[in-house]
């Protein structure tokens, strides 16, 4: 471990105290992240364990890259992840007993001899820690715009192609394939009408409302609630405020009969409990 | 043999006024083959008879120019005529080019001569066979090719004729092909030719491999630089390739065989013509076997050996065409011992295959007159006192009888009497072997053809009940007669005289005076001696005692020389048996080892993949482990060397 | 306090990742780990810039964060368009892919 002796005054305090708050919480995340049952976890974890990267590259002089970090991949990156998940399903759930014969204890093995190996491999370096105060001088992000734009140019510009490919290959393969012919705006309206629904837009408050909110019922001109004002999901869950001496309002079907089980749910709401 | 290099590699003289026309000669019979086997049924109606017409022509043009050649000097009977050029490839050239010369001359006579009338013969014999057409095709295609082979001036041309009278004759022998054991027959002589052709071919490679050409003249020039192990191996190489053609042994078990033809076509190719290719070729080649005396004698012991072996099977077959075909054997043998003599030989041997076309001719196409009689029946013991219903047959099959077993003053006994003598010039212990050999045979002829003349024409009417033996008719019968007065008197026309021999000069070279090993005079004498004893023996055989209808069981000898002396077992045991034990141990080698090796490894790999494939789960976080698994084994490996 | 501190942070969050990849089922956590163990790498290269004195190794970490992003919007809409099929955003539910 020659290292030691030559890191002594590579770093600052303050950078080492850094270290050593966020690199076990970097860890720890990651093997929560590991661990966690739900995806959504998984993701929230690998987010924590991704800012504390950006912490570490803030520390080790790589303020773009910190920045980046943060934007891209906790940002964007990991956004998506939560996206996709909640495409899946958000609360999807791995179960925990593995299917594979042998691929736990493997899987294991592997992944602790390769990290032993690493570090094996990494203690017998030595390595001199030149500092970036040089390479900086003119400011980090004009450092990486010079080498970018210079030695890494053609790499560069082959990542703008490989990001459009990306882009392209995404479109190609989230596109859904129409089966029918799409129906034209006349089709549409006559099946609106035809259906025998309402045709007019869902009605507002009504002139004697008190209250927007798109829990409260539309008064009617006789004072009586308009059960078309309010979502059904919201008379299902019982959501809906009750308007005063008016009684309840019950969620009905098209042809006017209440479901079997949809009274007994409403959950009425006194109108003044929340003033 | 000084002279006889000479002779043979004398440049032949250009072929101009006459010879010009040798072309026709090969031409006129191929266009038969190619007009009645390309032009199908429409020519059944006129088939057979143009197929007759067109050797006839041939003949005609080979009179021509056989007198054309007698008007010339006897040195400048050679002419050549070249065609075309066929293998114009930087140092190796070959030109197609006919060669005229007396040798070619005395065979083109024989081939197109004795052709014409076993085409004529056939007219009649093939009346009812509804593929005569065909059948006259492929004897016109043997005839062009037989003529193509003698008249060849290169080994390479030569072997083209070669290769085309082992088709025909396969196409011939087979030509019943409906019947599978002539279709086998066919096959078995195909397969022994090819041996020999092996032969022929190899010794066309190594004339190529020493001296650059493969034309006789280049040849015949050349030779005289050879070693003599390059020439014995040549001549050894050719002496195969006669074997295989001429039915010599050790190759001689496809003759007998080859009897499943149709009998026109025994007589022509089996008896007269192409199995004397054999002889032509060493005869042909005989400034090589000048170089090469160990050659020589194995021709010599080959001819002897045959000549027995003939003989012998001859005495016990029953079958008159299979009879007959051990002594064409027989008699090739004769001419074969008489061709490993040298310039002594040589005109002896071609003697012999002169006469020896004509009455074997005869014989066979009497034979063939027999059968037509009586319901195509070939068991002689079957027959019996034919001589008063066939008399036109009965006459013409005793003259060539008589021919065959050297009667005095007929064709046989100048020509076969001159090999006996030939084969007891020179001394030490050859004449002796060689010339006991040929007078012992000379006996045995007598006995077996005796036998199957008596007991074809002689003796108590043996019939199947339902035959009726009638006189064939005159188209048959008329060849029949010219055959006869050829056996009778050709011996006469060309021995005595001392014309062939002085014909033949040119290309067989002038003998020395040898001395024999015992006095001419008394050699004939013994030869008559002997050829009157075997007819006596087969006469108190076969006509005072009574011939039962089944055989009887035999001595060893008998039953030996029924199946040909084994050969065909031998053959079996030694080469073909062998040969399907090799091929069954290389399949089950290349089923079990080479094979099970490869299919071992698939499924190796395959079984292996099997169980591997289980890792492929489906489950990506299996993979995932995989991944970080060997990543941190190289981390570790990276660790371990760098430490 | 020796910079090497920072790597070896860098190690844990990684193989803490690793093992999260391997670990969990849900794709979306998967997900989540392995922009973890993306993190773990960038804080390693800023603190090797750090201790080189060149800012190559930030450049690289803004490199791999441009990466990052556009990874995660194709890996999020594939697994949408796999919850959309699959009804379960599970990793063991898509295993067809099989011997």
């Amino acid at each position: 471990m020659n290292g030691v002796l030559a890191a002594a005054g590579d770093t600052s305090t303050g950078e080492a105290v850094g270290f050593w708050i966020l690199a076990p919480v970097a860890v720890v995340a990651a093997l929560g992240m590991l661990f966690a049952k739900k995806a959504v976890h998984s993701a929230l974890l690998l987010a924590l364990t991704m800012l504390c990267l950006a912490v570490f590259y803030l520390l080790q002089d790589a303020p773009f890259l910190g920045v980046v970090q943060v934007v891209v991949y906790t940002g964007a990156v990991m956004m998506l992840f939560l996206f996709v998940l909640m495409v899946v399903g958000v609360d999807s759930a791995d179960s925990l007993v593995e299917t594979l014969r042998g691929q736990r204890v493997a899987a294991v093995v592997a992944a602790i001899g390769f990290a032993t190996l690493l570090v094996l491999g990494i203690g017998n370096v030595t390595m001199q820690s030149a500092g970036l105060d040089d390479a900086n001088a003119s400011g980090n992000v004009q450092g990486l715009a010079q080498l970018i734009f210079s030695t890494y140019l053609f790499a560069f510009e082959t990542t703008s192609a490989l990001l459009i490919t990306a882009a392209l290959g995404a479109m190609i393969l989230a596109h859904r394939e129409r089966h029918q012919r799409k129906l034209t705006q006349r089709e549409l309206s006559e099946e609106r009408f035809r259906g025998g629904r309402n045709p007019a837009p869902i009605p507002g408050p009504g002139v004697y409302a008190r209250h927007n909110a798109v829990d409260t019922p539309a008064l009617l001109p006789d004072g009586t609630p308009a059960e078309i004002s309010v979502s059904r999901v919201l008379v299902a869950r019982g959501d809906v405020r009750e308007v005063p001496g008016r009684g309840e309002v019950v969620l009905r079907e098209p042809d006017g009969e209440p479901p079997a089980g949809a009274a007994p749910s409403v959950r009425t709401i006194p109108l003044d409990e929340d003033e | 043999m000084g002279t006889l290099l000479a002779a043979q590699s004398h440049q032949a003289a250009g072929a101009s006024g006459v010879f010009s026309l040798t072309w026709l000669l090969v031409a006129l019979p191929m266009l038969g083959a190619a007009v009645l086997l390309l032009g199908g049924r429409r020519t059944d109606r006129f088939g057979h008879l143009l197929g007759a017409a067109l050797p006839g022509a041939a003949f005609v043009v080979g009179v021509i120019e056989f007198i054309a050649l007698l008007g010339r000097d006897g040195s400048d009977r050679a002419l050549s005529q070249h065609l075309f050029s066929w293998v114009p490839a930087g140092g190796f050239q070959v030109d197609v080019g006919l060669l005229v010369d007396p040798l070619s001359m005395c065979f083109v006579l024989l081939i197109t001569g004795v052709g014409t009338l076993i085409h004529v013969y056939s007219i009649g014999y093939m009346e009812h066979d509804p593929d005569r057409r065909r059948f006259f095709g492929y004897l016109n295609l043997f005839v062009a090719a037989m003529l193509l082979l003698v008249l060849a001036d290169s080994y390479l041309t030569l072997y083209v004729g070669w290769e085309g009278v082992g088709l025909a004759s396969y196409l011939l022998i087979g030509f019943w092909s409906y019947n599978p054991a002539y279709a086998a027959a066919a096959k078995k002589a195909f397969v022994a030719n090819r041996v020999g052709d092996f032969g022929l071919s190899v010794a066309i490679m190594i004339m190529f491999a020493q001296l650059g050409t493969v034309s006789f003249q280049g040849v015949f020039a050349g030779a005289g630089h050879l070693s003599e192990g390059v020439a014995t191996a040549m001549g050894l190489m050719l002496l195969l390739g006669a074997c295989g053609k001429s039915a010599q042994f050790p190759l001689q078990s496809w003759l007998g065989d080859a009897m499943a033809g149709p009998t026109p076509v025994s007589a022509l190719i089996h008896a007269a013509t192409m199995v004397t290719a054999g002889v032509y070729l060493v005869v042909r080649s005989a400034p090589i076997f000048e170089l090469a005396p160990n050659a020589q004698l194995v021709v010599v012991i080959v001819g002897a050996v045959t000549l027995i072996f003939g003989a012998i099977v001859g005495c016990a077959k029953d079958d008159i065409k299979k009879a007959l075909a051990a002594s064409t054997m027989s008699q090739i043998g004769y001419m074969m011992l008489a061709a490993g003599l040298g310039p002594v030989g040589y005109v002896f041997a071609i003697f012999h295959l002169l006469t020896h076309g004509f009455f074997k001719a005869g014989l066979f196409l009497g034979a063939g007159s027999v059968m037509h009689g009586m319901n195509d029946q070939v068991d002689m013991r079957r027959f019996g006192g034919l001589a008063t219903v066939m008399k036109v047959t009965w006459i013409t099959f005793g003259l060539g009888w008589l021919a065959i077993i050297g009667f005095p003053g007929l064709s046989g006994f100048w020509s076969k009497d001159k090999i006996i003598e030939a084969a007891f010039v020179g001394d030490g212990w050859r004449p002796w072997v060689f010339g006991l050999a040929a007078l012992i045979g000379a006996g045995v002829t007598a006995f077996y053809m005796t036998r199957v003349f008596l007991l074809t024409f002689h003796g108590k009417r043996r019939w199947s009940e339902d035959v009726h033996p009638h006189e064939s008719p005159l188209v048959m019968t008329v060849p029949l007669m010219i055959l006869a007065v050829g056996s009778a008197f050709l011996g006469l026309l060309l021995g005595p005289t001392g014309a062939l021999k002085t014909w033949l000069e040119p290309v067989t070279g002038v003998p020395g005076d040898e001395s024999t090993a015992l006095p001419l005079w008394s050699l004939t004498v013994l030869t008559v001696v002997l050829v009157v004893a075997g007819a006596g023996l087969a006469w108190s055989m076969y006509l005072r005692e009574e011939v039962p209808v089944t055989a009887p069981r035999g001595s060893w000898l008998t039953r030996a020389a029924r199946v040909d002396l084994y050969q065909d077992a031998l053959n079996e045991s030694l080469l073909m048996r062998p040969g399907q034990y090799l091929t069954r141990s290389l399949v089950y080698a290349d089923n079990r080892g080479i094979d099970g090796a490869v299919n071992g490894l698939a499924a190796l790999i395959g079984g292996t993949s099997g169980r591997f494939r289980r890792l492929q789960t489906g489950f990506v976080r299996s993979y995932a482990l995989s991944m970080f698994g060997g990543a941190a084994l190289v981390v570790g490996a990276m660790l371990l060397v760098r430490l | 306090m020796n910079p090497m501190n920072y790597v070896y942070l860098s190690s844990f969050l990684f193989a803490i990742g690793a093992a999260g990849v391997l670990l969990r089922r849900n794709a979306i956590v998967v997900f989540m780990c392995v922009e973890l163990m993306l993190n773990a790498c960038n804080l390693a290269f800023v603190t090797f810039a750090r201790m080189q004195g060149n800012l190559d190794g930030q450049v690289i970490a803004f490199f791999v964060m441009v990466v990052a992003a556009a990874e995660v919007v194709v890996g999020l809409s594939i697994i949408v368009v796999i919850f959309r099929t699959r009804r379960s955003a599970s990793v063991d539910g898509a295993n067809l892919l099989k011997y």
